[in-house]
């Protein structure tokens, strides 16, 4: 593990930079703080969908344009297991709604899980090595899950309504912040401390880390990079099935096509924090995040512009991303 | 002559379009160091690659101990017991020196599984990887990169150590420090082939010499014999004695 005297702090002050700079801009301190959590509550759900999706192109040289569907498939199982739970969703009781929340959590990542397992098993490994064919054939993937969503769940949007309990701002001074928007930094936190966790204190996070940088010379000291690739395929797939309740969540709503439409957003995230860097995708998220609250309220009409601006900005910088893997 | 290590009969090998090795004829002796020798582009390390299963050999046969690892991927022949050193060295620079040696350590889930005297032993032979154990690899030197490189190879016990040109890039003062850590190595009985383009280097440390040439393995035979021959060294190297001594 990097000892923070060789820490590189330069792109982790971005972040407050980012959030300082808006605020004379956006001129009301409260706004300002509403805003900020908004971005960095956006910012944590589009980090768990984008932590996986640069595993897996550090780890394979992979580009998986298919990973929208997971976050899709997340939602609405996410929809089918809170609409059974009905009566802990609508109690005014926060443990009761958590109860509904856990397994609909953990429902929507086994099922998006499994369907990584397929995805890889038929239409990942067929194509390794090959980029434009994994582009095509993942791309061909993901129009296909949204069809089968479809056909199970219809085409109309879907109402993912939040738990009682998680409905409503709490006031931080002058200014109203959701309380989902810090329940879902606080998630976002979480699932960042747990990955930290298994990257850097268990044997399996030091061959994903080492597989990011040489997959060659992982596979020389007797590992099977394939296997590992699989798993975090799957794990990376989990995460985006939960990002998808957690963004579900975060609009209210859910569409065959969500995932497609974070696709654009995950992308951007995971090329400014450099390819398999599991931090940069952290910090490339809430800068995503952050900038996208912003000029969503100063200029709306230039929200996603403004995404495609900062990450031509970050690589004009450092055109590996905000923390490039080495040896790649 | 001891019993064989590691025997290549006939080894082909294709890279793409491109046909690299002709029949490599080879035999590593168990508990000798081979030298494995030739000019640039004569397949030195194509043959160490095709050995560990990272490119395949499209006609030919390789045998370790007895059996049959031709066809096998590289995770399998590297838990047969073969350990290799990368030309590029293949360390993890994100990763720290105490990192580095916990993935080569297979049987380790954690650096007290490893045996402490196996490393107190590296530490001895390399007194860097001691001091810099906690430091991250990328910021080590490239002497101190090569010996991590070698000290991942056998923090535990192998049957076979392939190496790459361990003295590339080294400073004289590094390169002796080579030589004595593979002498010790050589005195634990461990087999080793090891690829080298500095004669001088290879000179002090073979038991046996292979001089490969246009994919094809051109003579073989004892270190000594290779060493005390101006003119087989000038035939098969276009060296002179000379100039190394």
């Amino acid at each position: 593990m990097t000892s923070l005297k060789d820490m590189d702090w330069k792109p982790m002050a971005l972040v407050p930079l980012l959030a300082l700079a808006a605020l004379p801009a956006v001129g009301s301190p409260s706004t300002w703080l509403t805003l900020t959590v908004a971005g960095l509550a956006m910012g944590m759900i589009v980090f768990i969908i984008a932590s996986g999706l640069t595993l897996v192109f550090g780890l394979m040289d992979v580009l998986n344009f298919g990973h929208g569907v997971f976050i899709a498939l997340g939602a609405f199982v996410a929809t089918t297991v809170l609409a059974s739970m009905g009566q802990y969703t609508t109690a005014d009781s926060l443990w009761l709604n958590l109860l509904a929340l856990l397994p609909a959590m953990l429902v929507a990542m086994a099922v998006a899980g499994a369907l990584g397992l397929v995805f890889e098993r038929f239409i990942i490994r067929p194509v390794y090595g090959m980029h434009l064919k994994q582009i095509l054939i993942t791309m061909g993937g993901m129009i296909i899950g949204e069809e089968m969503i479809k056909v199970i769940w219809g085409p109309e949007q879907i109402p993912l309504p939040l738990p009682e309990a998680l409905r409503g701002a709490v006031l931080l001074g002058d200014a109203a912040v959701e309380k989902y928007r810090l329940v879902a930094v606080l998630v976002g936190a979480a699932v960042f401390a747990a990955m930290v966790w298994t990257l850097n204190r268990t044997k399996v996070g030091l061959l994903i880390r080492a597989g990011v940088q040489d997959r060659e010379m992982v596979e020389s000291l007797g590992y099977r990079i394939r296997r590992l690739f699989v798993g975090v395929f799957v794990a990376g797939s989990a995460l985006a099935g939960l990002g998808g309740v957690m963004w579900g969540l975060y609009q209210q709503t859910v569409i065959p096509q969500m995932g497609a439409q974070v696709n654009v957003l995950i992308f951007i995230v995971i090329i400014i924090g450099g390819l398999g860097s599991t931090l940069g995708a952290l910090i490339g998220a809430l800068l995503v995040g952050l900038m996208a609250n912003y000029t969503g309220f100063l200029v709306p009409k230039v929200a996603l512009f403004s995404n495609i601006a900062l990450m031509v900005a970050i690589l004009l910088w450092r055109p590996q991303g905000v923390y490039p893997v080495t040896s790649r | 002559m001891s019993e064989a290590l590691l025997k290549l009969e006939g080894v082909h090998t294709h890279i793409g379009a491109y046909h690299i090795l002709h029949g490599v004829d080879l035999v590593v002796p168990q508990g000798q160091l081979t030298m494995l020798l030739g000019r640039n582009g004569a397949g030195k390390t194509t043959t160490l690659r095709t050995i560990m299963g990272l490119w395949h050999a499209s006609q030919g046969r390789i045998t370790l101990a007895g059996q049959d690892i031709t066809a096998r991927q590289t995770p399998d022949i590297a838990t047969s017991g073969v350990a290799y050193v990368p030309e590029s060295m293949g360390i993890f620079s994100d990763l720290s020196v105490r990192e580095n040696m916990l993935l080569a350590a297979r049987g380790a889930r954690t650096l007290d599984d490893i045996d402490t005297t196996r490393l107190e032993w590296i530490f001895g032979l390399f007194p860097a990887m001691k001091k810099f154990w906690n430091h991250p690899a990328g910021k080590l030197s490239g002497g101190q990169k090569q010996m991590l490189a070698v000290s991942r190879a056998i923090v535990e016990p192998r049957q076979l150590l392939l190496i790459d040109e361990p003295s590339k890039g080294l400073a004289p003062a590094i390169i002796q420090n080579m030589i004595e850590a593979f002498r010790q190595l050589k005195a634990a009985q461990t087999t080793i082939l090891l690829v080298e383009q500095n004669f001088n280097f290879a000179r002090q440390l073979g038991d046996s010499v292979a001089v490969m040439d246009d994919g094809r393995v051109v003579h073989s035979g004892s270190m000594a014999e290779l060493a005390a021959d101006e003119s087989l060294q000038s035939r098969l190297l276009g060296l002179s004695l000379g100039a190394h001594q």
